[in-house]
């Protein structure tokens, strides 16, 4: 291109400098997380002794957080993909004033979401200690998530016209739903699943503040690891954080692209 | 036509139920709780000295990491918008790979770069300096934040930048502008609406970040430490609420001034 030509020697320099400071440290907690001695370097030799002690004692961290992320995926979508619809539909403003109120949540910090909900059902202390406490602060973390992503895909032109042309073709109101709106924002709705599982999966804020000994979480044994354990270990356990989250994050990626070359934007 | 609205109603009211059990009604009683203390409590913030140094800290950081997270992401994403090589669609996804992070995450890497284990300190070691840290500090934690704050101005940027229109850079060149003007009065006023947007956003995120300031035990201590102090700590819950209250009023506000002054513009543009 023949920009490149003119832009100042500064701007690549900049950008390289801040490439390194982005990607040096994923380098290091990968590396860190292999070798027998951080101290020593690769000298000390390549091992994967440290990601096994991690899945010795922080394994039920992994799979907590994966089946939160999961059932947090589900709830989000029966409780946002309809949410999603009737926000693209109506006109009332008491739809616009929900709509406003939902993203609440993201803009307020999660520590603020979290002391609400601690103070309001702290004493429901079966609720308070099990998983679906922090089930339900990721929910309503990640709703307006869904809501928006989906919502958005939902107010195509286009699908007005299909929904339409169903109805007048006599197709009840579940038919059309299931049958005809749901398959057009079908990638709208993986993308939302998507995002919704990487943010529930990386949710440190809230869940720090809403879990107990016995509800941990991956990033909050992150924590703990980062604070008791050696370094070793703690970027062992960061890499397996990476595997666990790359995967969802390239399918992210990929669905982006699939998107943008079928739909347009 | 009713029934359909009738329908729309039935669809919203799942959500609706369970935004208002766990998030109105807690965030109501929230706003509630300090007013057991004393009216006072809810400007707990203005009236402690501890509190409010607490506070322009918190801003004074928050700001400062907006505006280097700015000029730095909008440098790279004119920058990579511009060059063309191979590995630039993977430099890119590695760039905003941390955007999915938690702050621990970061608090970390910024452990391993500035901690007494770090990579600075053996750097400054080998070269006869001494070990060098500064991961504990304020600049951990500037670090800490611009390391959160980047990825987000990175994508930003160079999706807002690649759209430019390059055909007024070219008139103002062979107008004969130089460099500068042509960042002063093409590239500012073209990328305004996204720095505008996207600078909110960081502002709100850096406010109130938590998960980075807590690996780092930082000594500077930034306004949701506190409240965590307070509320596990000392549990003072009426002035933790008071104090969330503040915080979370300025990260709304923030975010609601730059959409409201964004709006009209972008829907003109």
């Amino acid at each position: 291109m023949a920009h490149s030509r003119q832009l100042p020697f500064l701007l690549p320099a900049i950008t390289a400098l801040v490439s390194v400071f982005m990607l040096a440290p994923i380098a290091l907690s990968v590396l860190a997380g292999l070798v027998n001695n951080y101290s020593s370097g690769l000298a000390s030799g390549l091992t994967l002794r440290w990601i096994s002690e991690v899945l010795d004692v922080y394994s039920s961290t992994v799979v907590a957080s994966l089946l939160l992320a999961l059932l947090c995926v589900v709830g989000s979508l029966l409780l946002g993909v309809p949410c999603a619809y009737a926000l693209a539909r109506s006109r009332s403003r008491w739809a616009r004033l929900f709509e406003e109120l939902l993203t609440l949540p993201v803009a307020v910090p999660g520590l603020a979401t979290a002391l609400a909900l601690i103070l309001a059902y702290g004493q429901l202390s079966s609720f308070r200690q099990s998983f679906a406490f922090i089930l339900v602060g990721h929910l309503v973390f990640t709703l307006p998530f869904m809501v928006r992503t989906v919502g958005a895909a939902f107010r195509r032109h286009e699908l007005l016209a299909l929904e339409e042309a169903a109805r007048s073709l006599g197709a009840s109101f579940g038919q059309r739903f299931m049958g005809v709106l749901v398959p057009a924002v079908l990638p709208a709705i993986v993308a939302g699943s998507l995002m919704v599982f990487t943010l529930s999966v990386g949710e440190f804020n809230l869940t720090w503040m809403l879990h107990t000994p016995l509800t941990r979480t991956l990033p909050v044994g992150l924590a703990d690891s980062y604070a008791s354990m050696r370094i070793e270990i703690g970027s062992a356990y960061t890499l397996v954080f990476l595997l666990v989250i790359l995967p969802v994050l390239w399918g992210l990626q990929w669905l982006g692209h699939w998107i943008e070359k079928h739909h347009g934007t | 036509m009713t029934s359909y609205s009738r329908l729309l109603g039935l669809c919203a009211a799942p959500a609706v139920a369970f935004f208002a059990a766990f998030w109105l009604l807690p965030v109501v009683r929230l706003f509630a709780l300090p007013a057991d203390k004393g009216w006072a409590t809810y400007v707990a913030v203005l009236l402690d000295s501890r509190y409010l140094h607490g506070l322009l800290n918190t801003l004074g950081l928050s700001l400062v990491v907006t505006l280097a997270t700015l000029l730095l992401g909008g440098v790279v994403g004119i920058t990579l918008a511009r060059l063309r090589f191979a590995t630039k669609p993977l430099l890119l996804s590695l760039l905003t790979l941390p955007l999915s992070f938690p702050g621990v995450i970061i608090g970390f890497f910024i452990i391993l770069l500035g901690g007494r284990q770090g990579l600075v300190a053996d750097l400054t070691e080998w070269l006869g300096l001494g070990r060098t840290t500064f991961a504990y500090g304020l600049t951990g934690l500037f670090l800490g934040y611009l390391y959160f704050s980047l990825p987000r101005a990175i994508a930003t940027y160079t999706a807002a930048a690649s759209a430019m229109d390059a055909q007024l850079e070219e008139a103002a060149r062979s107008l004969g502008a130089s460099r500068w003007q042509v960042a002063k009065d093409v590239w500012i006023p073209e990328l305004a609406q996204t720095s505008l947007a996207c600078g909110a956003i960081v502002f709100a995120t850096s406010m109130g970040a938590f998960g980075t300031a807590f690996t780092l035990a930082s000594k500077f201590e930034v306004l949701p430490i506190t409240i965590y102090n307070e509320f596990t700590n000392y549990a003072n819950f009426a002035l933790a609420a008071s104090l969330s209250i503040t915080l979370g009023l300025i990260t709304w506000l923030s975010l609601f001034l730059a959409h409201h002054a964004a709006g009209p513009a972008a829907a003109g543009a």
